[in-house]
């Protein structure tokens, strides 16, 4: 790792006047720090938000829910109310990494944390994300990679607590010295790698990710999110599902399907959506959103297990955030 | 401790047995076989100096009774020291300058800038590489720096006055190559045209800890081999044959990812060199020094208080203990060198893939007409990659056919890890076996009754049938109907008796009543300070936490290298016999306080009593006070094995319950059963805690845990714990551990070892077994992660075995 200096902030002022020369901000530190001892990320000069109080916790407004940027995973995860009304949140946040790294990791960071492709993670692979035209993954290891909507870059997107946010529609907050607050949607938070394949969202640099708003859901709605890795214990997703019901008795009156592991930016699948939207969820009906959830997938030369294992998370994911299913032990993690 | 096609008598045990015409010799009875099975009484002839003979378990008082951990408070409170943990007062920092090119001749290292940069006190360029295979003919290589045969290769270090001085100068060091082709992959490797890692033969030779090869093996290109062992003509026995099983199995390459990193500090005085080591042998360290650094032996020291882990990578100095001493050397100070992660994963060892086409040939009655095993594996740059030791030793067979061979890669060397070559090859012998009994349509224990006539492996495999968990089975394959799938499956294991007769100790008896033992041997994890105490405990009547332990320091009389399972079984008998010396004398101290011949006081059970009544029995603490002296003491070396010539070998038969999941390819494996025999279980709780580490172990690796090496750029892409996957918490089963007490009647403890044969050797083929009664499916390939299982499951339904 680089030296580095560290300005250490109590206020969103403070640190917004420090996020200037390629100053990075550093709030629980788990990934950054990672970069770092990896060689791949050399910032000369750190902010820590760590201290900043009034980014941290849970509000609910009459709107929904506004999380500060940085409530621990763990805080969301064990929020009541979380748990009884946005489900998906609490699932995604509560399996996230291990119970220590949920412990000091924030949402903001979940939120923010770069690519886990291991070419990207490597500092003696210099690859299309970092500026240089080649992808090495396509033809090496893939097996962890995505299976759609990759473009050029097929690293699949890192945070789970994405993959609810996207399915109950959070809006993210950025502010900057120069012009404030603004809001951007999270379906237009993250920029597809053939965009603009040096960056991962639309933050700029000197933008503070701030809060999370959420937006109350809907009479009815059930969610629930499983994630899917090779083991229980501390790994990453190799498919994962995010649900979100919205029902009228025993008919689901619409349907969010979203998924993180299977392409660079989380995605709905609106095929799926389609097979649930109308229709009781039964045991058929969640299979065949399952099914309809690959339409379009192209797997690469080691993946193609994970278009068999998509469509298990979906429908297993659907009965469980319908009630049908218990969660399922092979995600228990 | 390498892996062995077949099993000799080592020569030190033969020449040894010479001994027992000696006048001072005695016989005595000795409990032999297993208690509530087999057990008796045998005669054995062992010298007059010897204790008494001890009986079994059940009888004593603090050996063989369930022991906390000696110094467990002392790790679970942080106070213990290990080696990253020793400052030392103007201690430097090193870090290694490490390859970023699979295979290269290097061509110049510039150190001006580093050797410049602030706090930087010494700089070293590595011009004689330790580890890995080296050149037959050295002549075809002439380079002035080592070639570069992988990435993560330590090419230079730097010592300086703060890890990140160190960490900085690195950079600064300048690294010129002439890249050259490279392999990484080994079924290319094999191939006709592959790039060559060496241009010649070329030779690995075993560690303290076992791996390496035979040398003169023949080499073709990568190939080094085949090392060919025959017995009879198995072709003819495949002849005879009413089945034959012929299945090729793979497996990858695990590295040993030990929690401790490689490492050591290391002080170059004058007229000593001391290097704190993680180490499974301070032996095996300071003779390597002394013969790289031409030193007197008795001009270095070395220390291992406390050791995270090694799994056989950890014999010798290495590269990092040459290194940091040179380091040290040249600037004057200590220097301390620990491994990264990363480098722990590249550079000090793995345990080699295979790739095995195995045959068994049998009768309608089971018996083994024939057994051919062909291997490939690749130890990466180095040797020790035969796994033909299940199929040679586990069973009887009438003729038998091995060729192993090694394949060499532009990766780093194996090293001996933790059972060498056995979890490989039983992973195909034992589910061959079960292919097998499901041919002949034999119980799978029943099959092995027929062909194992190892008496306790007999019992063992009766635990098993009388257990509940073997009860439940269906022996009908994929009985179950929905996506999760609940299977049974079983695999013996193997290891042998290997002993290190440079194994000694001192035990000291205080005038205050203390009492301590002293030997150079290092505790790597598995207990052995605990075992030492209980035996001082017994001889003294004190409880073994009063007892003072001091060890893994060469300091102390010489102890063995904790590899290949020796350590109790070498070092028990000398504590054992020190003790009953140091008693002896301790008795003669008393006995003209007590007014008594020292012939007529005994000490037991923390009591000096005297056989003719003179007195009322003292406690052992009153009588020290009534020494003539402050202090005796004995020593004792390890003597041969009472019986040499009856070779014992260990093992078990484990059971897995696995709960497939067919629709996601997990294996959940849900409960293992255990029954495993090591001698007399010396503390029967660190023996259980071994078997639940290896069968943790082999879980992960059956499981989980692979290095990927990117084959175009030959990088490690997962040298990490985080993309490097180990099981966790969840991933570990309920464990149920059955020991059964062997006894073997060897030695004053007739204690034996149980790192290998734990558990590592048997998971995958017990789990791989399970999945097969889960599924009705072979798995032929590890790890079996989802990938692998969901492809193996989607194949065309291969015939089945069973009913």
């Amino acid at each position: 790792m680089n030296s580095f200096s560290l300005a250490d902030c109590s206020t969103v002022e403070a640190a917004l006047s420090q996020l200037k020369n390629g100053a990075v901000v550093k709030a629980g530190g788990v990934d950054l720090l990672d970069r770092m001892k990896n060689g791949t990320d050399t910032p000369d000069r750190l902010v820590n938000i760590r201290n900043i109080r009034e980014l941290r916790g849970v509000q609910a407004t009459p709107d929904g829910l506004t999380l500060g940027a940085l409530t621990t995973l763990a805080e969301i995860a064990d929020h009541p109310t979380i748990r009884a009304q946005y489900t998906i949140l609490s699932d995604a946040c509560g399996r996230a990494a291990t119970p220590h790294i949920r412990n000091v990791a924030t949402i903001g960071g979940n939120v923010l944390q770069e690519l886990q492709c291991w070419y990207f993670r490597s500092a003696e692979f210099q690859c299309i994300r970092k500026g240089k035209d080649q992808c090495f993954a396509f033809s090496g290891l893939n097996q962890y990679h995505a299976i759609m909507d990759y473009g050029g870059c097929p690293s699949v997107a890192p945070s789970s607590g994405a993959v609810a946010l996207l399915a109950l529609n959070a809006t993210i907050e950025l502010t900057s010295a120069a012009k404030g607050k603004r809001t951007v949607a999270i379906k237009d938070f993250y920029v597809q790698p053939d965009a603009n394949p040096h960056r991962f969202n639309v933050k700029a640099d000197d933008e503070l990710l701030t809060a999370i708003h959420i937006p109350k859901t809907a009479p009815g709605t059930r969610s629930a999110y499983q994630k899917y890795g090779e083991k229980e214990s501390h790994d990453w997703a190799i498919a994962d599902a995010g649900i979100l019901l919205e029902m009228d008795g025993e008919v689901c009156r619409r349907a969010v399907v979203t998924m993180g592991a299977a392409s660079p930016v989380v995605r709905r699948s609106t095929e799926a959506e389609a097979v649930l939207t109308g229709k009781p969820i039964t045991r058929d009906t969640a299979r065949a959103a399952g099914q309809a959830s690959m339409t379009g997938a192209m797997p690469l030369s080691m993946n193609g297990y994970k278009v068999q294992l998509f469509p298990t998370a979906i429908y297993r994911t659907i009965l469980l955030a319908a009630g049908q299913m218990e969660r399922d032990p092979s995600a228990a993690g | 401790m390498a892996t062995h096609t077949s099993h000799s008598i080592p020569d030190a045990l033969l020449s040894a047995a010479a001994d027992t015409t000696d006048a001072s010799m005695r016989t005595a009875t000795m409990p032999i076989g297993i208690p509530g099975f087999t057990l008796r009484e045998e005669q054995r002839t062992m010298p007059a100096s010897e204790p008494p003979v001890w009986p079994i378990n059940k009888d004593l008082s603090y050996v063989g009774k369930p022991q906390e951990r000696w110094d467990g408070a002392a790790k679970a409170a942080g106070r213990a020291r290990y080696t990253a943990d020793v400052q030392l007062p103007g201690m430097l920092y090193a870090r290694f300058v490490n390859s970023t090119v699979p295979h290269a001749k290097v061509l110049s290292i510039d150190t001006s800038a580093a050797e410049s940069y602030p706090g930087v006190k010494s700089v070293h360029v590595i011009e004689k590489l330790l580890g890995g295979a080296v050149l037959r003919d050295p002549a075809l290589e002439q380079s002035r720096y080592p070639l570069v045969r992988y990435v993560g290769q330590p090419i230079a270090a730097v010592a300086a006055t703060t890890p990140q001085a160190a960490e900085d100068a690195l950079a600064k060091i300048k690294v010129t190559y002439e890249t050259l082709p490279f392999v990484v992959d080994m079924n290319l490797a094999r191939e006709q045209n592959a790039p060559l890692v060496f241009p010649g033969a070329a030779d690995q030779a075993g560690t303290a800890g076992g791996g390496g090869s035979a040398s003169g093996i023949p080499q073709t290109g990568n190939v080094h081999g085949p090392a060919v062992h025959k017995q009879g003509d198995a072709e003819q026995g495949f002849k005879e044959a009413d089945v034959i099983v012929d299945a090729h199995y793979t497996t990858q390459v695990q590295t040993h990812s030990a929690l401790e990193t490689h490492g050591v500090v290391a002080d170059w005085k004058p007229d000593l060199l001391t290097v704190y080591a993680s180490t499974q042998g301070t032996a095996s360290v300071r003779e390597e020094l002394a013969a790289y650094f031409q030193l007197p032996m008795s001009k270095v020291r070395v220390i291992t208080e406390f050791m995270g882990g090694g799994f056989g990578a950890k014999f010798g100095a290495g590269n990092p203990g040459v290194v940091a001493a040179t380091l040290s050397r040249k600037a004057g100070a200590p220097v301390r060198l620990m491994l990264d992660r990363q480098e722990e994963h590249l550079s000090v060892g793995n345990r080699p893939s295979s790739d095995q086409r195995l045959r068994i040939g049998a009768k309608k009655d089971g018996t083994i007409t024939a057994i051919q095993l062909i291997s490939f594996g690749t130890a990466g740059c180095g040797t020790g990659a035969g796994c033909a030791g299940p199929a040679s030793n586990l069973y009887k067979w009438a003729t038998l056919h091995v060729e192993e061979n090694d394949v060499f890669i532009n990766a780093g060397p194996a090293a001996a890890f933790r059972a060498p070559g056995h979890p490989q090859g039983a992973f195909a012998l034992e589910q061959s076996i079960d292919e097998l009994a499901a041919r002949l349509n034999m119980d799978s224990l029943d099959l092995r009754d027929r062909i194992d006539e190892n008496p306790v492996r007999r019992v063992q495999r009766q635990i098993i049938r009388d257990s509940a968990i073997w009860k439940s089975r269906n022996p009908r394959a994929n009985a179950d109907a929905g996506p999760i799938k609940r299977g049974i499956g079983l695999s013996q294991s193997i290891w042998y008796r290997h002993l290190t007769m440079d194994s000694a100790a001192e035990v000291r008896v205080h005038k205050d009543g203390s009492v301590e033992v002293l030997s150079a041997v290092q505790d790597i994890g598995s207990g052995i300070k605990t075992v030492l105490a209980q035996i001082l405990a017994e001889q003294f009547g004190v409880p073994p936490a009063q007892v003072e332990v001091k060890i893994g320091d060469t300091n102390y009389p010489v102890g063995p290298n904790s590899g290949g399972s020796v350590t109790t079984a070498s070092l028990t008998p000398a504590v054992r016999d020190a003790a009953w010396q140091a008693a002896q004398k301790f008795l003669a101290s008393v006995a003209p306080a007590l007014g008594a011949r020292a012939s007529d006081l005994t000490l037991t059970d923390g009591m000096v009593r005297s056989a003719s009544g003179k007195f009322q029995p003292i406690s052992f603490r009153s009588a020290a006070a009534k020494m003539d002296t402050n202090q005796v003491s004995a020593q004792s070396k390890r003597i041969p094995d009472y019986d040499p010539k009856k070779y014992d070998t260990y093992g078990g038969v484990d059971v897995a319950e696995v709960a497939v999941d067919t629709e996601t390819g997990r294996i959940h494996v849900k409960h293992v059963l255990a029954v495993h025999d090591c001698g007399r279980p010396m503390n029967p709780t660190g023996v259980i805690s071994q078997i639940n580490g290896g069968v943790i172990q082999g879980i992960s690796y059956t499981l989980f845990e692979h290095r990927l090496i990117d084959p175009n750029y030959g990088i490690m892409v997962n040298s990490n714990l985080d993309k490097y996957k180990i099981a966790g918490s969840y991933e570990v089963p309920k464990i149920e551990v059955q020991l059964t007490e062997s006894y073997i009647g060897q030695s004053s403890t007739d204690a034996s070892g149980i790192g290998e044969a734990a558990g590592i050797i048997s998971a995958g083929a017990a789990i791989a077994n399970a999945f097969y009664n889960a599924t009705g499916v072979r798995i032929r390939q590890l790890p079996m992660t989802p990938a692998v299982v969901l492809a193996a499951l989607n194949q065309p339904q291969p015939q089945m075995e069973a009913l």
